[in-house]
């Protein structure tokens, strides 16, 4: 599998198509396993939030299943690559399937971008498979030419279920 | 094939002093006696008494795997019912928590109930008229749990009229509940942030045990903590210590720290680690707590409250709290190899709410399904679950630490190392599980 390189932005202010082909691409980083270059599209004050409660407004008060800046998300990816890290031996796989993303809302002027993603997330290891349906919000903004990731918000389906592990992201 | 039920001489010699036969974990049929027995002999934590505030408010659980409802009658006071309806056994509620007003109605054919579980109609009454319905199993209604205490918010039930009343029970370990509750410049706990829930392929004796391991934070979680530590490392000098580091880092401290944390180990099973200090001593004082604390009990009191450092605090049969930090771990047991882990977590009443933010933040970080502490635990509950099918050797290893005279000490503190709160939760489950037998 090869993946063409992030191309940068033509303009100042990001199309819908360059919106939509940076969240496909977020996808298949993480698919791909190729978790430094997908750290990269967060912006250095990101959030990663996977509410715990259906419509939750409050990431602080109300708990959350992920709710993690970028110094939690790069220990996760340091994780995954270390040797005596035993719940991934062998290693979980992941496959997103997305609906195509809609914009939300654009707004140049407070660069800011939101756009709005069903997906169906599959991960599996050795002889288990789960299934989760989610829809994914990303808010986006352009640093130095490029879109990066403010906000990524998965509101899962069943987010009050009881999971077993999930170890990769969606 | 049964093998242990109704042998009381069997199932004791499954533990021994030091080792206890893996049939505690991977036996369907122990597995069904401790449903029978242990867990109706013993006082189970129920729920929190700030779930259901109001009359007519409802919480379902379940007590081992049998369903029950925690509710507040109309008279202000906490029931514990059966949730089956006594027609058909139906289960009454639809949502796990709600108000059902005045009395429940089971949706099949619209018994109701009152608050407290009494038959309160029956639509077409007159068919049971001289059917000697009154002698039936149905008539009181919904079955209520007898044996029901409120210690302080925290709603525990005993399903057996046998066994030991309450306070005989829990003893000097109360104590732990006391200190997490007296935390709270008013003296009280409120249910809050959500909880999380995350499912165990393995028996859940291992979770309790687990939590007085204190041999095993420092390898399983090398992956987890210690990779937080060296990326830490990286930060640039100067940067101000983030909470998630200061909670997540602690579990890299070496064995020396946990020798030196002591175990306190009381009657009945229950015991806690973090005798002197523990992972939580060295948090980052909250703004305005200790004053808020000061002017409710004196600057002596809440010093000596607030210094008081235990870790984890066991209660046999399964739950877990966390004094410091005001979280309740609960382990439901489902099947021999499924446990599904309950992680609740609570509000000081009248603190600042960075106390509860920290509390939430340490409850994602560690005990839910999306952690990496919590993968790193899992995979070594289930790596367990599998080899204890091994017929090379039948006996699971409990010696660490052991002394010929500890069976019936009572209130001893000991190296935070050692095993001796395993061996004591496993003669508390002999204990329970032959009483009466
Ligand atoms: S089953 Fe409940 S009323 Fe019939
Ligand atoms: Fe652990």
């Amino acid at each position: 599998m090869s993946m063409v390189a992030e191309a940068p932005l033509k303009n100042a202010v990001p199309t819908d198509q360059e919106l939509i082909d940076f969240v496909v691409r977020e996808a298949r980083l993480i698919d791909e396993q190729r978790f430094d270059e997908w750290l990269d599209m967060y912006a250095d004050d990101a959030f990663y939030w996977m509410p715990l409660e259906w419509n939750q407004t409050d990431p602080r008060l109300t708990c959350s299943l992920m709710y993690e800046d970028k110094l939690l998300l790069s220990i996760r990816v340091e994780r995954l690559k270390g040797a005596r890290t035993f719940s991934q031996k062998p290693k979980s796989r992941c496959h997103h399937v997305l609906q195509t993303p809609q914009v939300d809302s654009r707004d140049a002027a407070a660069n800011r971008y939101v756009t709005w993603t069903p997906i169906h997330y599959v991960e599996t290891r050795l002889d288990e498979q789960a299934l989760y349906a989610a829809w994914i919000t990303h808010h986006l903004c352009v640093e130095d030419g490029k879109l990066k990731i403010k906000l990524k918000r998965v509101d899962l389906i069943n987010c009050d279920a009881a999971f077993g592990n999930i170890q990769l992201f969606m | 094939m049964t093998r242990y039920a109704g042998n009381a001489e069997a199932l004791r010699a499954l533990v021994r002093e030091q080792e206890v036969h893996r049939d505690v974990y991977v036996s369907e049929e122990v597995f069904q006696l401790e449903m029978e027995h242990m867990f109706p002999n013993s006082w189970v934590y129920v729920g929190h008494d700030s779930q259901v505030p109001n009359a007519g408010d409802y919480f379902g659980t379940t007590i081992g795997t049998q369903p029950v409802l925690l509710v507040r009658h109309t008279d202000g006071k906490v029931h514990v019912l059966h949730n089956r309806c006594p027609h058909k056994g139906t289960r009454i509620t639809s949502e796990t928590c709600g108000n059902t007003g005045k009395f429940f109605r089971c949706p099949y054919h619209a018994w109701s109930f009152k608050t407290d579980g009494s038959l309160l109609a029956i639509p077409l009454k007159k068919g049971y008229e001289n059917t000697g319905f009154e002698q039936s199993h149905a008539a009181p209604g919904m079955a209520p749990v007898r044996h029901v205490r409120n210690y302080r918010g925290f709603v525990f039930a005993k399903i057996n009229d046998g066994g030991l009343d309450f306070e005989e029970f829990f003893g000097e370990s109360l104590s732990s509940f006391d200190n997490m509750i007296d935390r709270s410049p008013v003296g009280q706990l409120k249910v809050a942030g959500g909880v999380l829930r995350y499912m165990h392929n393995c028996n859940w004796k291992m979770l309790v045990e687990n939590q007085t391991d204190t041999c095993h934070p420092m390898v399983a979680h090398e992956s987890s903590a210690g990779t937080a530590v060296e990326v830490w490392k990286k930060a640039p000098p100067g940067t101000k210590k983030p909470m998630a580091v200061e909670i997540i880092a602690p579990f890299m401290s070496p064995y020396e720290f946990f020798e030196n944390m002591g175990i306190r180990i009381w009657d009945n099973g229950h015991g806690h680690t973090g005798v002197h200090h523990s992972i939580h001593s060295d948090y980052s004082a909250v703004p305005g707590y200790f004053e808020k604390m000061k002017a409710a009990y004196g600057e002596e009191r809440a010093k000596a409250i607030l210094d008081e450092n235990r870790h984890n605090t066991v209660y046999f049969p399964n739950i877990m709290i966390k004094g410091p930090i005001q979280l309740l771990r609960h382990f439901k047991p489902i099947a021999a190899n499924k446990t599904l882990v309950e992680s609740w977590t609570f509000q000081l009443v009248d603190a600042p709410d960075m106390l509860l933010e920290r509390t939430l933040m340490y409850n994602r970080l560690i005990n839910a399904p999306t952690s990496i502490v919590g993968h790193d635990d899992l995979e070594m509950y289930e790596r367990a679950q599998e080899g204890l099918h091994s017929n090379g050797n039948e006996w699971v290893n409990l010696q660490r630490l052991y002394s010929p005279d500890e069976a019936g000490q009572t209130n001893v503190a000991v190296n935070g190392t050692s095993e001796w709160p395993m061996r004591h939760q496993f003669r508390a489950w002999t204990k329970f599980m032959t009483m009466g037998m």
